[in-house]
């Protein structure tokens, strides 16, 4: 690699690091992530409070979603318990 | 019954109205019996970018409102025949449109022009949804940038959902994509994003690119739209896309670095 090429490497990145951003913050837009009520962070947050009085659990136990369909909105939620047999 | 075309983005300065106008004035040269209306209210522009900004007495609001009837709002193109103009207000807000107004208005013109071409505001806000509501076709005016490109996602989703087409069931709004100001020199640097990243981010077809060009902001300055300067690649552009949507094959052109003296000498 000649010396010119640390220069080169740099500028060969950026737009291919702006598409993967990009992709990734369309597909969240695209399955609803982008369309979901003001509440949900904080909702989010409750119900990691009210778990975490019984188990410890890590920021990611609880998954929520928006499933819309036809009139309906669906809440989906999915929590995830520690492994407790050992 | 005219065809409703809106230009939308989301983000401002990407060039909905350099794009509104000259796609209005496109299909204007070609025959069709078009008006471009500015729903940009408070903040109008599409009239000094058409060059007839002495020329607005009545405007989009006044004719909504009943203050004046269409004829005596609508401005005709001195240079382009087929080719009108309806003003945005330039002293009232956004709440000054209402969706039963719009509707009044475009069913009237519908029964005179072919094409209604609406130059959306910026912003995802009332204005916005006014422009779009009542379209049949979508050109979504994209620069190569990240923050572009993730608002006119953002627009795609509103197209799909808020408009009278998505509202009523209908066959959903055709959207197009428009990329403007496209550096080809930067793309094959890998500083840009390329015309098929930004068409596979969107998942839409590509109508046209118009690269980035002088002759953009010297047409503004001179009140003319740019497919009336003839020496520019960017008034090419214009008229390759208005072709597309007329449904002529064109290949897309001005996607290549140009070559230099050297280059084409060497047979490269």
């Amino acid at each position: 690699m000649g010396w010119l090429d640390v220069f080169r490497s740099e500028k060969k990145g950026s737009a291919q690091l702006a598409k993967e951003r990009l992709q990734v913050v369309v597909a969240h837009r695209r399955t609803g992530g982008g369309d979901h009520p003001a509440y949900f962070p904080q909702l989010q947050q409750d119900l990691l409070a009210v778990l975490r009085r019984y188990v410890e659990v890590g920021e990611e136990a609880v998954q929520m979603d928006i499933e819309r369909e036809g009139d309906l909105e669906v809440l989906e939620l999915n929590i995830t318990l520690p492994d407790t047999r050992h | 019954m005219a065809k409703i075309i809106v230009v939308t983005s989301g983000k401002g300065g990407v060039g909905k109205t350099t794009t509104a106008a000259s796609f209005a004035a496109g299909l204007a040269m070609r025959g069709h019996k078009t008006i471009v209306i500015d729903f940009d209210v408070g903040l109008r522009n599409l009239d000094l970018i058409m060059g007839c900004e002495r020329r607005v007495v009545f405007d989009f609001v006044n004719v909504i409102n009943g203050e004046a009837n269409l004829k005596q709002a609508m401005i005709r193109d001195k240079r382009i025949d087929n080719l009108y103009i309806l003003a945005a207000s330039q002293t009232r807000d956004k709440d000054a449109l209402d969706l039963a107004g719009v509707e009044r208005t475009l069913n009237k013109l519908s029964e005179e022009f072919e094409y209604i071409v609406c130059d959306s505001p910026a912003g995802i806000e009332k204005g916005a949804l006014m422009a779009m509501h009542f379209a049949d076709e979508a050109l979504v005016v994209t620069n190569p940038e990240v923050s572009s490109v993730r608002d006119s996602d953002r627009v795609l989703g509103m197209l799909s959902s808020r408009t009278r087409r998505a509202e009523q069931g209908e066959e959903p709004v055709k959207e197009h994509l428009i990329v403007t100001r496209y550096a080809p020199e930067r793309v094959g640097k890998g500083e840009m994003l390329s015309l098929e990243d930004i068409s596979d981010i969107l998942a839409i077809p590509l109508l046209g690119v118009v690269p980035e060009s002088e002759t953009v902001l010297n047409a503004s300055n001179s009140g003319a739209p740019v497919v009336l300067e003839e020496t520019a690649d960017a008034c090419y552009a214009y008229l390759d896309a208005v072709a597309r949507f007329l449904g002529e094959n064109r290949p897309m052109r001005f996607t290549e670095v140009k070559k230099g003296f050297f280059n084409r000498l060497m047979g490269r």
